[in-house]
């Protein structure tokens, strides 16, 4: 199978992908690693007249350290999220999670940004950042401007970022030695989540996000409350279905996908408690 | 150390039997294989490329087909559809079968599957042909799609023609014996689903087609036999099948599904002849999983009845095949299930199978092909009654193992079984595992409660392998050459596809002529070079092509004596072979010796040969897999399986525990993973690798492997064939582990694939007391109903010995 | 549009569409078929490829984003007549049947070793979970891999000439 035809034009900054984004508008569509694009154009599920090619933006590649925060350029691949030291230390859950993409030949290609801004539910970083509480910065043409990862996914595919924008970095709070945990699902290593848990912290502290448990990453309220309130993991774990509106789909039907995610949050809490 | 006993070898430094690396790898590692969408061949020059538009609808009338927008698409030299191209509807395949199931090359005013052919687009470039064929407009007046097998004979016709929706029966529901579980204190039924699934070659089909000026046609198939290929094809267009040469390149696998020549064939030849330029055609992954046909998809009703000591008296198989939309190869496969349904046991058995068609891809060979449904249906049927009376499963079945036979076996439904040894093979799969030290570690975890349980499964087997050609009893030609520059040439019938008989029929002409095995090349698959050859499948070539190569080479050796003789002036009596010169001595005059080279020199050195067996062989073995089931999730992992086979005299032990390691591969695949799934609609939900679950190299551990080496006496090596044996061991060995691993909470039966959600709702329904509704006997046949056939204690004891089907009564034993 | 790649170390350039995938490129316009393509979803990993070192599936790669990089396929792994010594050691454990994902499956694991030298089994196998095979239940191709890694990927090239025999 091969993609439709379409333009093909390379941006050579981010102020240039930004005009030629206002050139083509609803036309054209953002190419970085294309594993999730490409796919999606060779069965002809999308078939953008443009493809604007940002891959080759200087310096949207880095994990930095700036003091309490991990900054994580938008085009870093998952490969080099998965093995940075820096992500390590301060984020593991992060370079876990990154760890899981696909299967390598996809980490060598796919990016941070382009997987978050695809905002697929049952994908691994969306679900890790929602537990990490990040914020993400996006550029447009009215400047600059950060959104924190609670308001970044808006639904199916569906993000935040306007057509006219691009999501150039996440900022990580930086939390070293913090316990974490990560729980997913899979029929086969490769495949998406069937169900996904992420959490961060213990207690009263812990973060919990969901993947695959409706049409975005979720936070886990319930059972954050309940810990916040003093429940036992498996109390708290009990609730994590609570406001979740899973699917059926051929691998699991909704009242196995609240089955699991309660089991498989107290996996991550206990996992993150110890 | 192995020995290789066959019966004629002369070497003493013999390399049969021995692990001899592949002679093909050096090319397949550097340059790779040449595969259909790799050829390059002058005769090719100026190809057009062939799309085919295919039905996105299970069922419909096709209205209307608009080409007029895709006719004027770059590059589009030519669109045809089903009312242009004057070629014959395929006919079913026996002629047993309701003869209105026709299938035409194209679709015929009315679409039956979603991927069937409607129309093909020829272009100038590969590229242009899926712009194009998107562009072919149709309207579909849709019908009722019939999806469930067990509904289908009450459903919407899919031929307008043919009486109902039933292709025909093997058996009768008539024939049974009412009194057949009589003697039976306990008897247990159970509807249980032997699952579609893809076949899934890595290489998909493909096809090109070139005129000669000489009026005949070339084509190039992906196949397993191009001598098969070639009839089907001349077939297909009406011409005579010596106007047709098939020429196979390196095949990327074929498990079955590559037999003969699809309708697309057809119809490329067709177009090539109508358009005077050869025309090329290799699919994509989504038609393949849609176009390809499928493997395995059968509904089974099991009933065994016996003891409460665990002795089996009586078993009942009731096989509903989906052969999908039109019957093929598949419809016939349900014979060869209900002729192994007796398996390797000694009680009595019966059985019937009804083959129906629905809206779904045709159903054909699939790696075993109609003796793995047998297999898992008797296995689990064995494992279920021993789970249901409490006795260790590999207990019970040595109750009624068949005692070892060397003598052929004649079963109640006319197999018959050359040799055959089984409760040895399960004892050594017993022993070689720790079955006993399993147990312990079983009944540990279950005491303690433990989250992850452990699950044994055992699976005894017998498989026919070989079995008869066409016309009578199994056979196959080879030719041996010696050229003068001492290499040689071997043409063979067989289609080696990944099996390695460059390597293995080297090393048979080797052993006897003393040529090295790199010296010695392999042709195949040329039907003007070979033009007689049965191919690749049904776990055939060694014991019939290697046995022709091994009897060519010997008469080799017998026409060079008498031409030595000659040329020596000597007694042909006194000629000895000596592989060490690769020639023949004189006996007692040293010196007087001549090497089949100067022999070749002098005059072409070559014969061909047929062997004939006495019958199909039966290869044999047991299986014990070892899971482990999270109970709070239902995910099931395998962790162990052992797999102990006897198919004879191994002739390469590498090649053998290759064919063994693939094999358990994808029989485990079935039992844990993979299935084809449809929609209620009929609508394919597993159409891409992306959805369709096709086994990782992570959800499968380092096989483990125990040889028996029983020869048949129906080939001089000893051989029986081992390419399907994997298949048909591992699948009912990992499916009872699985639920062995929950038995202990009341489970007695798991669908394949033994996915979490239906682990998961099996424990939950025998959580329930077993008297849940969902401990019915409704299986998913395919359908995308993820829980549909978890089930609980599903069985019914009956003091009278009457067969009773389950109700929401059941009662456990 | 004209790309320019390093491909098994030689300059090649192409006039292309900018639809045309990189496997393609390869096989098409520079006929190197040794990379198959298996699926169309990033799922099989037949066209594996090295890009710029990484493995990479090159049917998810348009040949214009790999403009300027440098390609190695199975037919640049090793001089002509050799075998590269994780070629040889699929050679040498049977970790290859059919062939057809044996190129693609090589590059992965050439891949693989690169990160990691000395993989565990299981790292092995979830290192080669982007690559599939139908014909060998990913036994021999485990093998191969811990095979290569034990004799070291530096390690002399084993000749393709010479069939080998094991007793």
């Amino acid at each position: 199978m091969i993609p439709p035809q379409f333009d093909y034009v390379r941006a050579t900054s981010v102020e240039h992908a930004l005009e030629l984004l206002a050139e083509h508008g609803d036309d054209a569509k953002l190419l970085a690693g294309g594993h999730s694009l490409l796919p999606m154009m060779k069965i002809r599920l999308a078939n953008p007249a443009v493809l604007i090619d940002i891959a080759r933006i200087p310096d949207l590649s880095y994990v930095r350290d700036e003091g309490g925060t991990l900054a994580i350029g938008a085009l870093t691949k998952h490969a080099m999220v998965a093995s940075d030291p820096l992500v390590a230390l301060n984020a593991p859950l992060l370079a876990h999670s990154a760890a899981q993409v696909g299967d390598p030949q996809i980490r060598n290609r796919g990016t941070i940004g382009g997987s978050l801004v695809h905002g697929d539910p049952a994908a691994d970083l969306p679900m890790a950042v929602v537990a990490l509480g990040v914020t993400l910065v996006v550029v447009g043409p009215s400047g600059r401007r950060e959104v924190p990862v609670e308001d970044f996914f808006e639904g199916y595919f569906q993000t935040a970022v306007g057509e006219d924008e691009l999501l150039v970095e996440i900022r990580v709070p930086s939390r070293p030695g913090v316990g974490w945990g990560y729980q997913k699902f899979v029929r086969r290593a490769n495949d998406w989540a069937i169900v996904g848990v992420a959490a961060v912290g213990a207690g009263a502290d812990a973060q919990v996000a969901l993947g695959n448990m409706g049409n975005k990453a979720l936070r886990a309220s319930a059972t954050e409350a309940a810990l916040a309130a003093g429940a036992s993991i498996a109390d708290a774990a009990a609730l994590a279905d609570e406001g979740t509106e899973p699917q059926a789909d051929m691998h699991a039907d909704a009242e196995f996908r609240r089955h699991l995610v309660k089991v498989l949050t107290r996996r991550a809490l206990e996992s993150a408690a110890s | 150390m192995r020995t290789f006993r066959g019966a004629v070898k002369n070497n003493p430094m013999s390399i049969l039997g021995t692990r001899v690396l592949r002679t093909e790898d050096p090319a397949f590692l550097t340059s790779g294989g040449v595969y259909m969408d790799d050829l390059v061949d002058e005769r090719l020059t100026g190809s057009l490329y062939a799309t085919f538009v295919r039905a996105p609808i299970a069922h419909a009338r096709i209205l209307d087909i608009d080409i007029s927008a895709a006719l004027q698409a770059p590059g589009v030299v030519a669109i045809y559809l089903s009312g242009d191209v004057p070629l014959a509807d395929r006919r079913p395949p026996s002629p047993t079968f309701d003869k209105a199931m026709v299938q035409p090359l194209l679709a015929k005013g009315k679409v039956r599957y979603v991927g069937e052919p409607i129309a093909v687009v020829l272009t100038e470039e590969k590229y242009q042909g899926e712009d194009a064929a998107e562009l072919v407009m149709v309207d579909y007046d849709a019908l009722p799609a019939v999806v469930n097998p067990r509904l289908s004979a009450d459903s919407v016709k899919l031929f307008d023609d043919a009486v109902s929706n039933q292709v025909g029966t093997f058996g009768s529901a008539d024939d049974f014996d009412p009194d057949f579980f009589a003697d039976c204190e306990v008897v247990f039924t159970h509807e249980i689903v032997n699952q579609r699934v893809a076949v899934a070659s890595m290489e998909g089909r493909g096809g090109v087609s070139v005129w000669g000026e000489d009026g005949r046609l070339t084509a190039w198939i992906s196949n397993q036999g191009a001598q098969g290929s070639k009839t089907a094809l001349a077939a297909m267009i009406g011409i005579p099948a010596d106007q047709v040469r098939v020429i196979t390149p390196d095949v990327g696998g074929g498990f079955g599904a590559k037999f003969g020549a699809d309708t697309e064939h057809g119809i490329i030849s067709w177009a090539s002849r109508e358009l005077g330029r050869p025309v090329r055609w290799v699919e994509t992954r989504y038609e393949n999983l849609l176009g390809m046909t499928h493997g395995r998809d059968q509904v089974q009703t099991i009933t065994i009845g016996g003891k409460r000591d665990g002795t089996i008296l009586a078993y009942r198989l009731e096989v509903l095949q989906d052969v999908g939309a039109y019957p093929r190869i598949g419809a016939i496969l349900p014979s060869l299930t209900r002729l192994m349904t007796p398996g390797t046991y000694s009680f009595k058995t019966e059985s019937r199978a009804t083959m129906v068609v629905t809206n779904k891809t045709p159903v054909g060979a699939y790696r075993g092909a109609g003796r793995p449904e047998a297999t898992a249906a008797i296995e689990r049927a064995v494992d279920f009654f021993a789970l249901s009376v409490g006795v260790d499963s590999a207990e019970v079945r040595r109750k009624v193992l068949l005692p070892k036979f060397t003598e052929p076996h004649t079963t109640s439904t006319g197999a018959k079984y050359d040799s055959g040894d089984y409760e040895t093979a399960l004892n050594l799969a017993c022993k070689s595992i720790g079955y006993d030290e399993l147990r312990r570690e079983q009944a540990e975890r279950r005491a303690r409660g433990d989250v992850k349980q452990l699950g044994i499964g055992v699976a005894c087997y017998v498989e026919i392998t070989g079995g008869g050609a066409e016309s009578g009893a199994p056979h196959e030609n080879a030719t041996v050459e010696v050229h003068p520059d001492g290499t040689a040439t071997i043409l063979t019938g067989t289609s080696p596809h990944g099996q390695g008989h460059a390597t293995a029929w080297a090393m048979l002409a080797s052993d006897q002529l003393g040529i090295p095995i790199d010296k010695i090349t392999l042709k195949w698959g040329d039907t003007d070079l070979i033009p007689e050859g049965g191919g690749t499948g049904g776990s055939r070539s060694l014991q019939q092509g290697g046995a022709a190569v091994q009897k060519a080479s010997i008469e080799l050796i017998e026409l060079a004596r008498e031409r030595a003789a000659e040329l020596l002036e000597a007694n042909p009596e006194d000629l000895q072979m000596d592989t060490s010169i690769q020639g023949l001595k004189v006996a007692g005059s040293p010196g007087a010796q001549v090497t089949l080279a100067e022999l070749a020199a002098k005059e072409r050195l070559f014969v061909r040969s047929v062997f004939t067996a006495p019958g199909a062989t039966f290869p044999f073995g047991a299986h014990i897999a070892v899971a482990e089931v999270d109970t709070e999730t239902g995910h099931a992992t395998l962790k162990r399986i052992l797999a102990v086979d006897d198919a004879g005299t191994i002739l390469n032990p590498l090649l053998f525990d290759g064919q063994r390691h693939g094999g358990i591969g994808q029989g485990a695949a079935q039992a844990l993973l993979e299935e084809f799934v449809y929609d209620e609609d009929g609508n394919p939900l597993t159409a891409s690798f992306a959805d369709y679950p096709f086994l990782s190299a992570t959800e499968v551990p380092s096989y483990e492997l125990v040889t028996m080496e029983t020869p048949t006496s129906y080939n001089p090596m000893g051989a029986k064939g081992v390419g399907e044996a994997g298949t048909i061991g591992s699948t009912p060995a990992v499916q009872n582990a699985v639920i062995d691993a929950v038995a202990h909470l009341g489970v007695r039966h798991i669908d394949m694939p033994t996915s979490a959600q239906r682990v998961w709702r099996a424990i939950e329904a025998a959580a329930a007391g077993g008297a849940s509704a969902s401990g019915g006997t409704v299986g998913s046949g395919g359908i995308a109903s993820p829980d549909a056939t978890a089930t609980g204690i599903a069985s019914h004891s009956t003091p009278d010995g009457k067969v009773s089907t389950p109700t929401s009564e059941n009662e456990a034993i | 549009m004209q790309v320019t790649l390093t491909v098994n170390g030689q300059e090649r350039s192409a006039e292309v569409e900018p639809r045309l995938l990189l496997v393609h490129l390869i096989r098409d316009d520079f006929a190197l078929k040794a990379a198959n393509v298996g699926c169309d979803t990033s799922s099989c990993g037949a066209c594996t490829v090295l890009l710029d070192g990484e493995s990479v599936k090159s049917c998810t790669v348009l040949a214009v984003q790999a403009d300027g990089s440098s390609v190695q396929t199975a037919e640049g792994l090793a001089p002509e007549g050799q075998l590269h010594p994780v070629a040889a050691a699929f050679r040498q454990e049977h970790g290859l049947q059919c062939g057809f994902c044996t190129p693609g499956m090589v590059m992965a694991s050439v891949g693989l070793l690169k990160t990691n030298p000395n993989p565990t089994e299981q790292e092995v196998r979830e290192g080669l979970e982007g690559n599939f095979c139908r014909c060998t239940g990913y036994h021999n191709i485990v093998q191969a891999v811990l095979t290569a890694a034990k004799a070291g990927v530096d390690s002399p090239s084993v000749s393709a000439l010479h069939p080998g025999v094991q007793a």
